[in-house]
């Protein structure tokens, strides 16, 4: 009784040490971000362009290469998802080996390290599919689709996360009610007459929430346009999908690790990293507060 | 029992959930727009025969049927069959009331548009003639644009029979369509069957053996599967040929 008693008072202090360490890397990580970078948040970061070798200005054109990145990435990337998600859980019979076969390949691809993403994006996207284009519909030699830029980019992105909206858009088709798609079938629409009219707007929600978590992951993720189309400095803001563009977490990347000069830019890149943590802190709150929104709908 | 005009006609429906026999050959008619109730204990199959009507077993996975249905002399389950067709002519209300999310004139205008009907005029003339029919309009008409579930269960109810009517079925199956609801709300369910089936055959399955009594002329007595007794509801009531039909209606079990 005593041993037992005993066992279980040391399993509760080792959970709750546990629990503890963790909330004390989070808080000492984030108070030192939040400490290092506050000074340095101005209008002035957010809205000026580096200068001097990075170690004066600010960050605006990182901010908007992401903001463009995580816009096609999403372009791209939500529809696709939710079109599969419709697939898997409206069109293919649970037990079916295809629809296992892409269960299997979305569980792999969210697997998979980001930094093979970026490898695969160079390989297929740039050196097959944009050298393809180039040799076919530009000069000898010249160079337009088969290098690095924002598309590339995006569209490699747009994998990275596909797993997440996937995810998100079948738990919210799961939501609808089995007897609202039986009230429009027994009033005679046609199956996709019935996902179109019931199945996708009791679902919207759930496809913002995929698209915000695929916006915060992706925002987040500097490996797969390392090879595909972030640059380390631009004078001028893309303009054209065909263009590079700089982005922020590749901007805290290449300041600490390819400046040269290091210790000037820390402050800089303490601010940057500040507010990339904030941005996707931002992203994930709203994704919560839309997943809670659809949880208490479901419930009513 | 004179079943002079027969609006849907079985032959020998044999039905399994997977291994499972849920329904076992049965025959029967019902009659052109009359009130056919389908009683029976729970797990009788009375809602399994009914859903066969509209094909709404399609759904489930894993189901098989033998035999054949007739409604206006085609065989519904031919393989040739149009589902979707039958669905028009065969509406359904269900056991809980299922408004769309969406407002009360939206539901009823949700089958006349699919239908492909899209001027104004004449959806608000579609949605007041169903409203009138189903008796709600007096209840609903100065706030059509109100969310369906702004409305009371009783009133879901006669909504969703509204949003039938208006895809003009020739047949309603109701699947005890007053389970969830209280005395007075299933009065009015009731004065409206007795009212709608001088244009429509109504079939209704209920667990509720007064209800069956006070709306139906035709009754079917059904138990694990099997047809047990068909007859005019009155015959039913008084004096049951089968004596397990006796016990059940005078409460012996079920």
């Amino acid at each position: 009784m005593v041993k037992n008693k005993l066992l279980g008072n040391i399993v509760i202090a080792v959970t709750a040490v546990s629990a503890l360490i963790i909330l004390i890397v989070v808080g000492f990580v984030m108070l030192n971000i939040i400490i290092g970078g506050w000074d340095q948040l101005s209008w002035e970061f957010l809205t000026g362009a580096p200068r001097d070798g990075m170690t004066e200005g600010g960050i605006f054109p990182a901010i908007v290469g992401t903001f463009f990145l995580v816009v096609f990435m999403s372009i791209v990337g939500v529809p696709v998802g939710t079109v599969t998600a419709i697939y898997l859980s409206e069109y293919a019979g649970q037990q079916s080996r295809l629809a296992r076969m892409i269960r299997f390949a979305v569980n792999t691809l969210a697997g998979v390290p980001a930094i093979v993403f970026g490898l695969f994006g160079l390989g297929f996207f740039i050196q097959f599919v944009g050298s393809g284009i180039d040799s076919l519909f530009t000069g000898e030699g010249e160079l337009v689709w088969g290098q690095p830029n924002l598309l590339w980019a995006s569209l490699t992105m747009a994998l990275l996360t596909l797993p997440v909206v996937i995810v998100s858009v079948e738990e919210a088709i799961k939501t609808v009610p089995r007897e609202l798609r039986e009230a429009s079938l027994a009033l005679g629409s046609t199956k996709w007459e019935t996902i179109k009219k019931v199945v996708l707007p009791g679902s919207m929600t759930g496809i913002f929430t995929g698209g915000i978590l695929a916006v915060s992951r992706g925002a987040g993720e500097v490996a797969p346009i390392l090879f595909t189309g972030a640059a380390y400095f631009l004078p001028k803001l893309p303009d054209d999908l065909s263009d590079q563009f700089m982005e922020l977490g590749y901007h805290v990347y290449i300041m600490s690790t390819q400046s040269p000069n290091v210790e000037e830019t820390r402050g800089i890149q303490y601010a940057t990293t500040l507010v990339l943590l904030l941005l996707t802190f931002l992203l994930n709150f709203s994704a919560i507060f839309l997943r809670y929104r659809l949880r208490k709908r479901t419930i009513k | 029992m004179n079943i002079t005009n027969p609006v849907i006609q079985t032959h020998g429906i044999n039905f399994f959930y997977g291994r499972k026999q849920a329904l076992k050959n049965i025959t029967m008619k019902i009659q052109f727009r009359a009130v056919t109730a389908l009683i029976g204990p729970s797990g009788c199959g009375k809602s399994t025969f009914l859903r066969l009507f509209n094909r709404m077993n399609d759904l489930i996975e894993d189901v098989r049927i033998s035999g054949e249905i007739i409604i206006d002399g085609q065989n519904i389950y031919d393989p040739k069959a149009d589902v979707v067709r039958l669905r028009k002519r065969v509406g359904m209300i269900f056991q809980k009331s299922n408004p769309f999310p969406k407002s009360i004139y939206d539901n009823i205008a949700y089958g006349p548009r699919i239908n492909g009907i899209k001027s104004k005029a004449r959806l608000d003339a579609i949605v007041e003639r169903c409203l009138r029919k189903a008796a709600l309009w007096d209840e609903v008409k100065d706030h059509l644009k109100h969310s369906a579930y702004s409305l009371s269960g009783g009133q879901q109810q006669r909504l969703c029979i509204a949003r039938a009517l208006a895809v003009e079925p020739e047949i309603i199956l109701m699947d005890e369509p007053c389970s969830a609801l209280d005395p007075i709300a299933t009065q009015k369910i009731e004065d409206l069957i007795e009212e709608l089936k001088k244009d429509y055959t109504i079939v209704i399955v209920t667990h509720n053996m007064q209800q069956a009594a006070r709306v139906s002329d035709h009754t079917a007595f059904m138990w694990l599967g099997e047809l047990i007794e068909y007859d005019d509801t009155k015959t039913i009531f008084t004096s049951p040929a089968e004596k397990m039909t006796e016990d059940y209606i005078t409460g012996r079990f079920g």
